[in-house]
């Protein structure tokens, strides 16, 4: 009898600890962790370690940003997308046209427009093309892009044709900081920005409605017969990602005082799409260090050999498809999880 | 009393084929109703059908007496309509908590939030383990559902609708392919099932469909050959020449 009851408690006991386990386990998976804070720090460190490069250190902090919001979409809900530069055009010159034709100069509340019109345009599209998938999917977000390319080209009074519209002019940021010939202020505005925006992301793909996402991508027909309404989540996500993606291209134009329809072209949307592949997808500081690695390496090899520098990028994508198909990050998790292994045997 | 679910001369072509003919069916609350017939009869298509994942031709279907044959997918799903499937539908990458976490958040109305953690749900996730412990799954909660055996994925697939908890419950041989000596699991399962639940169940293994039901209907290329009690099925001659003796020559 005693023995029966021992085996009961510890059964009951088994029970809650499994149940303790589990509670924990969904519990801490949002909770920061210390290597999180690496990439911050480097990025920081960056300004200070390589001041005289500071325009092109804003200008890899946004391709991030852009990654990023790629990652959101196509990472974590699975949407295969090659127009996203659809969006980080329409940022671009939401920006351009606000200070030029509508002179509304103040930088901040510039984004928040191009937040809202690339959001806008996300939610519009999304809710025609969101209910194909895979080649079809593909091509449509493709063309999507290339349409908006055209009309800009169309609207050339508007708009400066494929000549763009040079020298725009932006209020100082906060009405205190000018810009400066170094990017020093553009860096720090596109860092603040990015920490910002990555910690919303963050919080989403760890949300209720994240898990959806990742419910959509894992078995959308499972998804539709627990009664999901798939097709609204992935246009809100959508709609997300393409707010996001339109801040990038709202912070390149502000960054570089210019913009062309060149915002539109396909190489935007394949590079940003490569970047996150190198960087791995769906693991958030992919878009991290994709783009610091593919900016880097492009400007680097791109005065090495500025005919064979896309060869390089192409074997390290290659590679990397072939040998690391999470990523760089992947392989970086692997690494650190051998190590971890060898320090406890 | 309205019946649980109500199946008015259900058609559904696919150009010239019909694939589903004049189908009635009606299952009263608490209902434990098989519906057996060969390879092809069009037993998943009904399932498609009612669950909203095909447009009927024709036809009306009722819930609870409410005509939900024109509502999608989602609409009926939220009124009380479960499905497993015969193929295992599951979020493989995922744990088996969040298999279920999934089905119990939608439920709950708990899936469009996005600024809060899904961890911080708390009757989200003790539903979803209370549903584990009653499956006896708890102690696999944090494995991948991909690294299970088969016979304890097919536990999760009935877990998940189980989590929605529906008033109806269509079991799409809910043991289909899991091995003999496992499949005893998946019928006590099935065999506990809250007396509450209107629940179809497709299954071509005979002694389950005679010990679990109490209402029989037999489909043959897309139409109802007869409905009855299980005697009067086992009696039935067209049965036996259509699929029981079908089931003999294979075995």
């Amino acid at each position: 009898m005693a023995a029966i009851d021992t085996s009961a408690a510890a059964a009951a006991r088994a029970m809650t600890d499994g149940r303790a386990r589990a509670i924990a386990f969904l519990a801490r998976r949002h909770h920061f962790r210390v290597a999180e804070a690496l990439p911050w720090l480097l990025a920081l460190a960056a300004f200070f370690l390589f001041p005289d490069r500071m325009t092109f250190g804003s200008q890899v902090l946004l391709m991030v940003l852009f990654a990023l919001s790629l990652d959101l979409i196509l990472g974590f809900a699975g949407i295969v997308t090659l127009g996203h530069a659809a969006f980080f055009g329409l940022g671009a010159y939401t920006a351009a046209l606000l200070t030029l034709r509508g002179g509304w100069e103040e930088p901040i509340s510039g984004l928040v427009v191009a937040a809202a019109i690339a959001g806008a345009a996300g939610a519009a599209s999304g809710w025609v093309l969101l209910r194909y998938r895979g080649l079809t999917l593909l091509v449509l977000t493709l063309a999507t892009a290339i349409m908006l390319q055209e009309l800009g080209n169309l609207l050339r009074d508007l708009t400066g044709g494929y000549d763009g519209l040079p020298g725009l002019a932006f209020k100082p940021l906060l009405g205190m900081f000018d810009y400066d010939l170094f990017g020093h202020v553009a860096y720090l505005y596109a860092l603040a920005v990015l920490f910002v925006l990555f910690m919303a992301v963050r919080t989403i793909v760890h949300s209720p409605f994240g898990q959806t996402l990742a419910g959509i991508r894992e078995n959308v027909a499972r998804m539709h017969a627990i009664g999901s309404p798939v097709l609204m989540r992935l246009v809100i996500v959508y709609a997300i990602g393409a707010a996001i993606a339109g801040i990038a291209g709202a912070l390149f134009t502000q960054t570089n005082a210019y913009v062309t329809l060149g915002v539109f072209d396909f190489d935007n949307s394949a590079g940003v799409m490569v970047m996150l592949i190198l960087g791995g997808t769906g693991r958030l500081y992919g878009a991290f260090i994709g783009a610091v690695i593919y900016m880097v390496l492009q400007d680097w090899l791109s005065k090495v050999s500025p005919q064979y520098w896309q060869f390089a990028v192409g074997l390290l994508l290659v590679l990397t498809v072939l040998f690391a198909r999470r990523g760089l990050l992947g392989l970086l998790e692997d690494a650190g999880r051998m190590l971890r292994r060898e320090r406890q045997p | 009393m309205t019946a649980a679910l109500e199946i008015c001369d259900l058609n559904k072509n696919f150009g010239a084929l019909a694939v589903a003919r004049d189908i009635r069916l009606e299952l009263p609350k608490g209902a434990r109703h098989a519906l057996i017939g060969p390879n092809g009869a069009g037993k998943t298509t009904l399932v498609n059908l009612i669950t909203g994942v095909l447009p009927p031709t024709a036809g009306r279907i009722l819930l609870d007496g409410q005509d939900i044959t024109t509502l999608p997918q989602a609409a009926r799903i939220r009124r009380g309509i479960a499905r497993t499937f015969q193929i295992n539908q599951l979020f493989r990458g995922l744990t088996v908590l969040e298999n279920v976490y999934l089905a119990v958040a939608e439920r709950m109305r708990a899936s469009h939030r996005l600024w809060r953690p899904a961890g911080a749900e708390r009757e989200v996730i003790d539903q979803a383990l209370a549903q584990l412990e009653a499956l006896r799954l708890a102690d696999d909660a944090l494995r991948l559902v991909r690294e299970l055996p088969y016979g304890r994925q097919r536990l999760v697939e009935i877990a998940i609708a189980l989590a929605q908890h529906p008033r109806v419950l269509l079991l799409d041989e809910p043991a289909a392919g899991v091995p003999s000596s496992e499949s005893h699991l998946i019928l006590d399962v099935i065999g506990g099932l809250d007396p509450e639940i209107a629940i179809l169940i497709i299954e071509h293994d005979m002694d389950v469909v005679f010990r679990f039901a109490s209402r029989i209907t037999v489909l043959v290329a897309g139409a109802v050959l007869t409905e009855g009690s299980p005697q009067e099925i086992r009696a039935d001659e067209r049965v036996r020449a259509v699929y029981l003796g079908q089931e003999f020559c294979h075995g």
